[in-house]
């Protein structure tokens, strides 16, 4: 993976964003990586949990928008207990999303969804609340 | 008739999971408690929104505990108990949402302006915390009619009992509650190290071959520590190691099905309710009979 500083990060539009969604001081990551060790998606991520902050730290938000990663994270909060700064990861990966989503963006289609009928209304409710506008 | 306790079922109790319900019900009862609809209660949200600057995901929640706050008058007691991991957690984190910042609050009260606004005194409880604190597993002992005696049980928490901090019912890195309830009912506890490790979550309605690769992990790593069977409190979690090993086992050769339970189902077997009214086995991919034929 190749990181480039963008631009200021304390001057992007996009990371200011996130930052303020998410009510993280994305700034104080010291890439110490114990959110990506403990993280039981990670195998299936393109961008590691503390790669995010890496490239919020560059200024680089295209990256992350383009990424599977915001998408792959199922919120389950162990690298938000265990950051050693008390970064949220899981509400960061939030921020990200919404910031496709408020663009009334729809990662997945609810009536494109397979075997409706024996899903659990608990599996629906949750992931179309976190993958629709 | 049994004190009066308000409960809070969630969507999927009332359906698929009325394994769950009626075995929190009627084992809360033999124990001498009425567990009583919330009258009113809509559905929580099942993900408790993470954006600061937005509170649609709390309305509902906050409906919820105007409700409680309005019923728990007229019983004169203000526990609300939730078994589902995720209503527990979401009702939770509004409660302590709301207390923090009050801004929310008000906006809340101000836009659900045909409700009361919520004073704050609703105490959320999960089903597992009122067993051990409100009821305490003494009198729970002396309820047991067929202990479990042989019955290798791994205990699962998954994330949303344990984590973020603050609706932690244990420690979140090595809970005991479960397993203090398990051997309680005359279990034998296995070590399991994956007990607070999501099974994939939501990502089983678009992304099934992940949860089914969580699945086997979690499943298999239970096997090879001898359980007979997981217990959960969570009707995600349940679905997902239950029904997601229909993938597990396609993609493995080596994997084996193992019956995932909910720990009511086990507390009312162990009470003598074995009605399949209470069990429901037909609820369960894998069925858990055969596992459990000793007690039924
Ligand atoms: S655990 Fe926290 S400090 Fe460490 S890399 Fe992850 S976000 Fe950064
Ligand atoms: S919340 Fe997301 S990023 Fe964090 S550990 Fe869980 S899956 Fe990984
Ligand atoms: S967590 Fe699920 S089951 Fe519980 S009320 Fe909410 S959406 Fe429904
Ligand atoms: S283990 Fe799975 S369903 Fe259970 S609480 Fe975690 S994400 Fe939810």
């Amino acid at each position: 993976m190749k990181y480039t500083i963008k631009e200021d990060p304390h001057k992007n539009e996009l990371v200011q964003k996130v930052i303020e969604i998410s009510g993280e001081n994305i700034f104080s990551c010291y890439q110490c990586g114990r959110c990506s060790s403990g993280c039981p998606m990670a195998e299936f991520m393109d961008v590691l949990p503390n790669q995010v902050f890496m490239f919020l730290q560059e200024g680089d938000v295209d990256t992350l928008l383009k990424a599977k990663t915001p998408w792959i994270c199922a919120a389950c909060f162990t690298c938000t207990v265990r950051c050693p700064v008390g970064l949220d990861l899981a509400a960061v990966m939030e921020a990200i999303r919404e910031l496709q989503l408020r663009k009334n963006y729809d990662y997945i289609d609810p009536y494109k969804v397979e075997d409706r009928e024996e899903l659990p209304p608990i599996a629906m409710v949750s992931n179309f609340r976190k993958f629709t506008p | 008739m049994g004190k009066k306790i308000m409960f809070y079922p969630g969507c999927t109790l009332k359906g698929v999971a009325k394994n769950l319900e009626d075995s929190t019900v009627e084992s809360a009862r033999v124990l001498g408690y009425d567990f009583i609809e919330l009258p009113g209660w809509t559905c929580c949200g099942a993900v408790y929104g993470l954006a600061q600057d937005s509170v649609k995901f709390t309305i509902a929640n906050v409906r919820n505990l105007i409700k409680a706050q309005n019923y728990g008058k007229e019983i004169d007691d203000n526990r609300l108990i939730a078994v589902c991991s995720m209503c527990y957690n979401n009702l939770k984190r509004a409660h302590i949402d709301v207390m923090k910042n009050r801004d929310k609050l008000k906006t809340l009260d101000l836009f659900m302006d045909e409700e009361a606004d919520y004073e704050g005194n609703i105490n959320v409880l999960h089903y597992l915390q009122f067993l051990k604190n409100d009821v305490g597993f003494d009198k729970i002992k002396s309820a047991v009619k067929k202990p479990l005696k042989g019955l290798k049980v791994a205990p699962y928490y998954g994330c949303l009992l344990l984590r973020p901090d603050e609706v932690a019912i244990d420690d979140r890195e090595d809970p005991h509650i479960l397993e203090d309830l398990l051997k309680v009912l005359g279990a034998e506890v296995v070590d399991y190290p994956l007990k607070n490790e999501c099974c994939g979550s939501y990502h089983t309605v678009d992304k099934k071959e992940i949860v089914g690769e969580r699945t086997y992990k979690l499943v298999s790593v239970a096997k090879e520590m001898g359980a007979d069977v997981i217990a959960t409190s969570c009707p995600l979690c349940f679905f997902n190691l239950d029904k997601r090993q229909e993938i597990a086992k396609n993609k493995h050769n080596d994997f084996e099905h193992m019956p995932i339970v909910y720990f009511t189902q086990l507390m009312a077997i162990a009470f003598g309710l074995t009605s399949q009214d209470v069990l429901h086995f037909d609820k369960h991919y894998i069925s858990p009979e055969e596992v459990l034929k000793k007690w039924l």
